[in-house]
């Protein structure tokens, strides 16, 4: 079983120079890459907070806006750590083949790939505070609490990352990610309590949303907006660590073997 | 003597059933440029993708300036430049930036990288270029640019993977010129090759591997001395004629390898049975040549088409 093997244990320091790596290309390509997470949630807010909102009653005391906007906070870090471990390092590792360059040098495999899942984190947390931003323009942050919501994005970009770096290391082909996007990541953005309370789903769906990591990103993000704190949120933020710690030595260990030959 | 750059004791390399390296032994010393020259799949990528400590070794003994690549990789990777097979610059970064980066994984400040980078570049000569983007850059540049990518940490010994494949004959020149270059500045060289002409270009000593296999170490000219005669005579026949001109071959006691329309013959010189060939029916070309490595090689691993 691979995670018993933790790869983590063979990480030093030299993973945050695959980090920065990405940072010099990211600093270079500024001009398309930093906009984005700013104008998305604008456009959710404006579409679904104060066109849909409009027709949805009030759900567990707030207004649709309210109780939806602050669970956007949780969904841009997930889909920006998983596309950047999904085709962000699929395109590094087999068509600009930088891995291969980098362990030519003194990192090793699983620096790169922990490098490669903390730069997910990293972006994660940009993508969670364009939306705060975003949200307290509108007058929709309601606590200081609100700026735990970065550290907490990191804890979820770092855990997404992960279950994407894992579906990357035996994607056969690019298009195989179709898979995981519409089979992963689009059920959890419907079903993890994004927009609707989950206790309002069946049973069955209930438990199922539970085991949705993103549940749980949901949960701790709106408490934290919203300033509703509660005992409930250190254990989504336990799970979100168990979940991450097994998932990311799973996912290097799996990189490990389809890159070192 | 001094101690080995390179050592592999039945070194080997398996993938799965397959193996790729079979119990190689060589010893490349400090200083020199050494070669490894085979067909495709002969087990010389894999065998320098060990030495980087790329791939791990399936059996057998490596080691390299003093250190085991199996435990102290880490320590060897700082001392070696490597350039691959494969071009792997980073398309999103400018010339200049690539170096900087790539520096960056051997821990080096930024301030002594900037300057280590400037050096390099005058040296590949695209200091001019620093500030363009990867992909304006020729092929001749490029491989230019990754040489001077693998010099930024001041390598003991610089490993290069056909570094000359896919480049016009300029660019390949310049190519040469540069490695010869570090090698009077003290660098050992490790090379791979299939093109002789490389190989005797830039090699003190050449290992000829075939199927996982060293077949010969030594100089090239010891190699020429030691498998082919001197000069070798090639003789181009017409469709249907080689049947008869093996018959007079072999009436003429020659040495010699038949394939396609082509006769390879081997001698220590010219003379009369010269004449006498070029007057044979269906004879369209006789050309006489100096053995090279390339007859040498394709002696030890035969003249068939591998893939």
């Amino acid at each position: 079983m691979s995670v018993l093997r933790l790869p983590l244990l063979k990480v030093s320091y030299r993973a945050v120079r695959v980090w920065q790596r990405n940072l010099s290309v990211l600093l270079r390509l500024w001009k398309t890459e930093t906009w984005p997470p700013f104008v998305e949630p604008i456009l959710y807010v404006v579409a679904l907070g104060l066109g849909l909102g409009g027709y949805v009653s009030r759900i567990e005391g707030l207004s649709f806006l309210q109780f939806l906007a602050p669970a956007f906070v949780a969904t841009a870090a997930m889909f920006v750590a998983s596309f950047e471990c999904l085709f962000g390092s699929f395109v590094r590792m087999e068509f600009q083949k930088t891995f291969d360059a980098i362990l030519a040098t003194p990192v090793n495999v699983e620096e790169v790939i922990s490098g490669e899942i903390l730069w997910g984190g990293s972006r994660a947390v940009f993508a969670s505070l364009g939306v705060l931003v975003i949200l307290a323009f509108f007058g929709l942050v309601h606590s200081p609490w609100a700026l735990l919501t970065l550290p907490v994005a990191f804890a979820e970009g770092l855990m997404f990352a992960s279950l994407a770096m894992i579906f990357t290391s035996v994607a056969p082909a690019i298009d195989s990610f179709n898979y995981y996007i519409t089979l992963g990541l689009t059920p959890m953005f419907l079903f993890s309590g994004v927009f609707f309370p989950i206790d309002s789903l069946p049973r069955g769906l209930q438990i199922l949303a539970w085991f949705s990591p993103l549940t749980h990103a949901v949960a701790m993000q709106r408490a934290l907006v919203l300033g509703h704190l509660n005992g409930h949120l250190l254990f989504d933020l336990l799970w979100m660590l168990v979940v991450t710690f097994i998932a990311a030595n799973i996912a290097i260990d799996l990189m490990a073997r389809r890159i070192i030959k | 003597m001094s101690e080995p750059a390179v050592s592999a004791g039945k070194l080997t390399k398996c993938f799965g059933s397959f193996t790729a390296v079979d119990a190689i032994d060589f010893a490349i010393r400090a200083g020199e440029c050494f070669g490894f020259l085979g067909p495709n799949g002969a087990g010389k990528t894999s065998t320098m993708r060990m030495i980087y400590g790329f791939s791990p070794v399936t059996d057998g003994e490596l080691n390299v300036l003093g250190y085991d690549v199996k435990t102290e990789i880490r320590s060897i990777k700082c001392r070696l430049g490597v350039i691959p097979q494969e071009d792997n610059l980073d398309p999103d970064l400018k010339v200049l930036q690539n170096l900087i980066v790539y520096a960056r994984y051997f821990d080096i400040k930024k301030a002594a990288a900037v300057a280590r980078a400037h050096e390099v570049l005058e040296f590949v000569q695209l200091w001019e270029r620093r500030e363009e983007h990867i992909r304006f850059l020729s092929g001749g540049m490029k491989r230019r640019l990754t040489i001077g990518r693998a010099l930024m940490n001041e390598p003991e010994i610089l490993i290069a993977d056909e570094p000359t494949t896919g480049l016009d004959p300029q660019a390949r020149h310049l190519v040469w010129q540069k490695l010869r270059q570090l090698q009077s500045e003290g660098v050992t060289l490790v090379l791979t090759t299939h093109t002789m002409d490389e190989a005797a270009h830039l090699c003190d000593r050449v290992a000829i591997m075939d199927q996982g296999k060293i077949l010969d170490i030594g100089t090239p000219s010891e190699l020429i001395d030691k498998y082919v005669l001197p000069e070798v005579v090639e003789v181009r026949v017409a469709v249907g004629r080689m049947e008869p001109l093996i018959m007079k071959l072999q009436q003429l006691s020659l040495e010699f390898d038949a394939v396609g329309d082509v006769a390879y013959i081997y001698a220590r010189q010219g003379g009369e049975w010269e004449t006498a060939l070029s007057s044979e029916p269906g004879v369209d070309r006789l050309v006489r040549r100096r053995a090279s490595l390339e007859d040498v090689f394709l002696k030890l691993t035969g003249r068939v088409l591998r893939d």
